[in-house]
């Protein structure tokens, strides 16, 4: 089911900003920033708290550091055999190998918490969608219903959308 | 100048990848034919045999190992301009990152090559994988060698990703401004990106742990290079200075390169409003300190080899400086650590010609400064009955020639279908009212 929605477009990021705060004071619940750069008013007004993608790393970072040891020490015990006077489990050659491989599996780790949280690939483009998002516009979308989508499109206009449309 | 605005930077960035004029294609077919000469020069090598370099006893490693050390030094700035900077919070790597970035990727597919050519049977490559033979013997993982394995195939796994994900939110400005195949390209390439805020809170936290895990990385990887040789008991190898010695001159040799490869793009695409002076400059003060650390480097190593008292190491030295490898020394001495400290005078540092001469000279000294610490080394180690000199075939020098244009051939590639400044950084560091 698509929810009905208003969207309003502005110049500037600021003013996004102010739209939502003075929205959630009316009490609308549900916003979508869409714009071409990140803006610090935007995210201070939405609230919405630190991302849970540095969960990822650091479990990819620890998962690939242990499994740098293992499998090193692991390897190196199938065949007991003495290399250069050197203990069969050398653990000193082998933070090499757990370093680089902390390094690749916290950076995978990393990109699959990007794109579990952002919701990337997305195949079909979102409601109320505008291709200037990308350039040099920002678009606020409010869900609501439709008996208070009048006085949603009232305040984007108040908070300085050039543009306003239902979705 | 009118002040940029967030169109203004649109369109300049999108106007370098519309289709490309004559000069592209007549500079692209002579990368391709440079190309196909090193091919054909790797293909009678694999018919004929490893022979046909000049690799012999006791000269083993030669041209193919100095061009690997030397292309893996030059992917390091990218990733230093990219992750480091960005954690200084530098905010004039924004121009620049860009083509850092893609030159790294650019430069390690180039060192990878180096190996696997390398590799008498070549086809075997996969030996060096960590998997199990028959008899359940599995790779030695005390070896530098397979270090090296890890270290290259982790930097060149996670410099591809850090490069991809700094490019999508640009990627989507291009599909929604350009038509016909190139929107789909770009559409898929950029995930379906919207800029939705979800996507950018999150987006910029990975790229904060990207950039703080590159950094270490990019440390590590001419770390492993340099144990390569110190890991051995070669006299000129067997140093505790070699990691960051060789780290600070992959990022020398890195910076020259990046300036080298801008100087003609900035025209080029007339990009002065966005490559200004000023980052060249700061570039050629980053050149100052790392010129000056390898310049120090190449002194410690004669102190070492004096102070060690080992006579081996007295005679290596002296004759890098005085035997048949001088000449080649005392280029990489002066392209390397006298020459950068002209940028010193501000004057040299503002200049594009100087600017460009500088870097072109590093790039050749740090090509000479691997080719004399692996060759020189190699040639003149303990006994004098052991000692052999070694010259470069014209096998060799073709596919070096050969992978210098495979490097321009992905870059020329670059700059016509990607963005070549990140539109999404110039934006964020425009004034609130641009937009």
């Amino acid at each position: 089911m698509i929810r009905p929605g208003v969207v309003g477009i502005f110049a500037d990021g600021g003013q996004a900003a102010h739209a939502v705060t003075t929205l959630r004071r009316e009490g609308f619940e549900g916003f979508e920033v869409y714009g071409p750069v990140p803006h610090p008013a935007v995210e201070a007004a939405l609230e919405a708290g630190v991302s849970p993608v540095r969960r990822y790393t650091l479990a990819g970072g620890v998962l690939g550091c242990a499994s740098g040891f293992a499998l090193t020490a692991w390897t190196a015990l199938q065949w007991n055999l003495i290399v250069g006077g050197k203990p069969v489990v050398a653990l000193v050659p082998f933070v090499v190998i757990a370093f680089e491989l902390a390094v690749l599996f916290g950076a995978l780790a990393t990109l699959l918490g990007v794109l579990v949280h952002a919701r990337l690939p997305r195949l079909r483009p979102e409601v109320g969608q505008d291709p200037r998002f990308s350039g040099d516009r920002f678009g606020l979308l409010v869900w609501c219903e439709a008996d208070r989508a009048a006085a949603a499109e009232a305040a984007l206009r108040l908070a300085g959308a050039e543009e306003v449309r239902r979705v | 100048m009118q002040p940029l605005t967030f169109r203004q930077v649109d369109r300049d960035i999108l106007r370098t990848m519309e289709p490309p004029g004559r000069l592209y294609y007549g500079l692209l077919a002579l990368v391709l034919a440079v190309i196909l000469w090193g091919v054909y020069a790797w293909w009678y090598q694999i018919q004929t045999g490893l022979a046909v370099a000049g690799l012999n006893n006791p000269v083993g490693w030669g041209t193919y190992i100095t061009n690997f050390v030397f292309w893996v030094g030059i992917a390091h700035s990218g990733t230093l301009i990219s992750a480091i900077l960005f954690l200084f919070r530098a905010r004039w790597r924004t121009a620049v990152y860009r083509s850092a970035e893609a030159m790294t990727v650019f430069a390690i597919m180039t060192a990878g090559l180096f190996p696997l050519i390398h590799l008498g049977r070549p086809w075997y490559f996969y030996w060096l994988l960590p998997y199990p033979n028959q008899r359940n013997l599995w790779p030695n993982f005390q070896s530098p060698l397979l270090w090296d394995v890890f270290a290259i195939g982790t930097y060149m796994t996670v410099s591809v990703t850090f490069f991809f994900i700094g490019l999508i939110p640009d990627l989507a400005t291009a599909r929604d401004q350009t038509s016909g195949w190139r929107r789909l390209f770009y559409g898929i390439l950029s995930l379906g990106w919207r800029g939705s805020d979800r996507e950018w809170r999150h987006y910029r936290s990975g790229y904060l742990f990207f950039a703080a895990l590159a950094t270490p990385l990019v440390v590590s990887v001419h770390s492993v290079v340099s144990w390569d040789f110190a890991m051995s008991i070669v006299p000129g190898w067997h140093s505790t200075i070699f990691a960051p010695y060789f780290v600070a001159g992959a990022i020398h040799s890195g910076l020259a390169m990046v300036i080298t490869i801008l100087l003609p793009l900035r025209r080029i695409f007339r990009l002065e409003a966005y490559l200004l002076p000023r980052h060249f400059e700061n570039l050629a003060k980053l050149i100052i300190v790392t010129g000056l650390i390898v310049g120090y480097a190449y002194l410690v190593e004669f102190f070492l080899a004096w102070y060690s008292g080992n006579v081996y190491e007295h005679a290596v030295f002296l004759d890098r400086a005085t035997g048949h490898y001088a000449p080649e020394f005392w280029i990489m001495v002066t392209f390397n650590a006298v020459l950068p400290l002209l940028f010193f005078i501000r004057r040299v540092r503002t200049s594009p010609a100087w600017l460009l001469g500088i870097s072109l000279g590093i790039n050749i000294g740090m090509w000479f400064e691997r080719f004399v610490i692996i060759v020189a080394s190699l040639a003149h180690s303990y006994i004098p009955f052991s000692w052999g000199l070694y010259r470069p075939t014209w096998v060799e020098l073709s596919i070096t020639a050969g992978s210098f244009a495979w490097f321009l051939f992905w870059f020329l590639l670059f700059a016509k279908f990607l963005p070549s400044v990140s539109m999404t950084e110039v934006k964020e560091q425009l004034p609130e009212e641009a937009g």
